[in-house]
């Protein structure tokens, strides 16, 4: 039932968020043009695209718009049903379970995530950092009740749940090198830290994941900038 | 499918009122459990450690958070009756952003016009109507958000209408007054049984948020 209509995506390579329909969008195999957004200025096509928000990532399909990045994978998964696996479980209470964590991941881990950047002093740094810690501490527990002892949270395949929080990796990493600190140890999450890499390696991921370097010199550049002309975002 | 479902909730609660039209419009059974949100139960706290909030839905001994995740979970586990989401993938993908886009805006937009004023409150009220006024844009001529029966977004949305007669008291504006399309909306949304049995009554709220500001020190 694989829909008629060219697919386009609006993003940027460094967005966490854009990553999670590309990965979608490999895993049915859909083909795509990537149409990537200048930093610091909005295309006419994004803010027409999406109005309400502004925001990337933005999926096209023959021209007609989907915004929200777990919403655009769960349209892949629903628009490409017969291509490649199932993105999410097919299980009602698995779906929901995926879903809370990904909800989890998007309002309270990320946040805290960046929370570590926007901490001053040492002693709220700490705090941020063991915000995140704690919650990777939850997101292990997570993984081996819901992964039971397969590959990914999905199961045999890359789902729902882990492209969530797979994609926030290559920012953890760069938040790790800029702190100096080892969030995902394989000593305290070791049951993540062995999915991060299957996560990394699979097909679906590999020519999607920033280079952990590219990515530590992006978020310099845009520090930078704020740091130059505080204006808001 | 069978089994036992157990609703903790909270009466004034939007996000608990949307199970509840849920549950109603699909001809569910359940045992509806009132929580005391400053003296959580055992249940509540075994169900939701996470995050220690109401709506839970507990089947079958099996707890689902999240008010829109549990919507989504009623319609997945209960397919046959009065399916909720569109059947197309891109009207479902519409429904899910406007449903998110009440999550994001709706309850922290109502929360600055009863918790703040000045300044802040006056921000609050033109952001509420003017969010009032994009959603109606969407709504257009259809009578509900889902066409022409009740859906998602209808679901998600129509909770908050029962808290605006505390946010025109608490702000002294009137919000039927600069949104009529919205309030012919919720009449017509009213209209519906399982919807309107499953609401607070709007005057309950209303004393209950200005209670609420007196015990948290809010003029």
């Amino acid at each position: 039932m694989a829909k008629d209509g060219d697919v386009k995506l609006i993003g940027a390579w460094p967005s966490p968020f854009v990553m999670r329909p590309r990965i979608a969008l490999n895993l049915k195999g859909v083909e795509y043009e990537f149409l990537e957004e200048k930093f610091g200025a909005k295309s006419d096509l994004l803010l027409r695209s999406n109005p309400v928000h502004k925001k990337i990532p933005v999926l096209l399909h023959a021209d007609r718009p989907v915004c929200e990045s777990l919403v655009i994978v769960q349209y892949v998964d629903d628009a490409w049903p017969s291509s490649g696996p199932s993105i999410l479980p097919s299980d009602p209470y698995d779906r929901a379970t995926a879903r809370f964590w990904a909800a989890y991941i998007d309002e309270k881990w990320f946040p805290s995530m960046t929370g570590i950047a926007k901490a001053q002093g040492e002693e709220a740094k700490k705090a941020a950092l063991d915000q995140v810690a704690e919650g990777l501490s939850l997101l292990e527990d997570a993984f081996g009740k819901i992964s039971k002892g397969k590959p990914f949270f999905g199961g045999d395949t890359v789902g729902f749940l882990d492209i969530a929080l797979g994609c926030l990796l290559g920012w953890l990493r760069v938040t790790e090198k800029m702190n100096g600190v080892k969030l995902l140890d394989e000593a305290k999450v070791p049951g993540l830290a062995k999915w991060a890499e299957r996560f990394c390696a699979d097909d679906a991921v590999k020519g999607v994941m920033p280079e952990t370097d590219k990515l530590a010199e992006f978020a310099k550049l845009i520090m930078a900038k704020f740091k130059a002309a505080p204006s808001p975002q | 499918m069978a089994g036992k479902v157990i609703l903790l909730d909270f009466w004034p609660s939007m996000f608990g009122m949307r199970c509840r039209i849920a549950l109603a419009l699909k001809g569910i059974q359940y045992e509806y459990k009132e929580e005391d949100l400053r003296n959580k139960s055992d249940l509540l706290l075994q169900m939701n450690p996470i995050h220690k909030k109401i709506p839970v839905l507990v089947h079958d001994g099996k707890p689902v958070c999240e008010s829109l995740i549990i919507l989504h979970y009623i319609d997945e586990t209960w397919p046959d009756k009065c399916p909720l989401l569109p059947s197309d993938p891109y009207q479902r993908a519409q429904a899910r952003f406007w449903a998110d886009y009440v999550d994001k805006k709706f309850y922290d937009l109502g929360r600055k016009v009863w918790t703040t004023k000045g300044e802040e409150q006056e921000m609050g009220k033109k952001e509420l109507i003017g969010s009032i006024k994009l959603l109606e844009g969407e709504l257009g001529d259809k009578p509900f958000f889902g066409g022409e029966k009740l859906g998602f977004v209808d679901i998600a949305l129509v909770p908050f209408t029962t808290w605006f007669h505390a946010y025109e008291v608490c702000g002294s504006f009137s919000i039927e007054a600069q949104c009529p399309k919205l309030m012919a909306w919720t009449k017509r949304c009213l209209e519906i049984e399982c919807v309107s049995k499953s609401l607070a009554d709007p005057h309950k709220v209303c004393d209950f948020v200005l209670q609420l500001k007196k015990a948290l020190g809010i003029e």
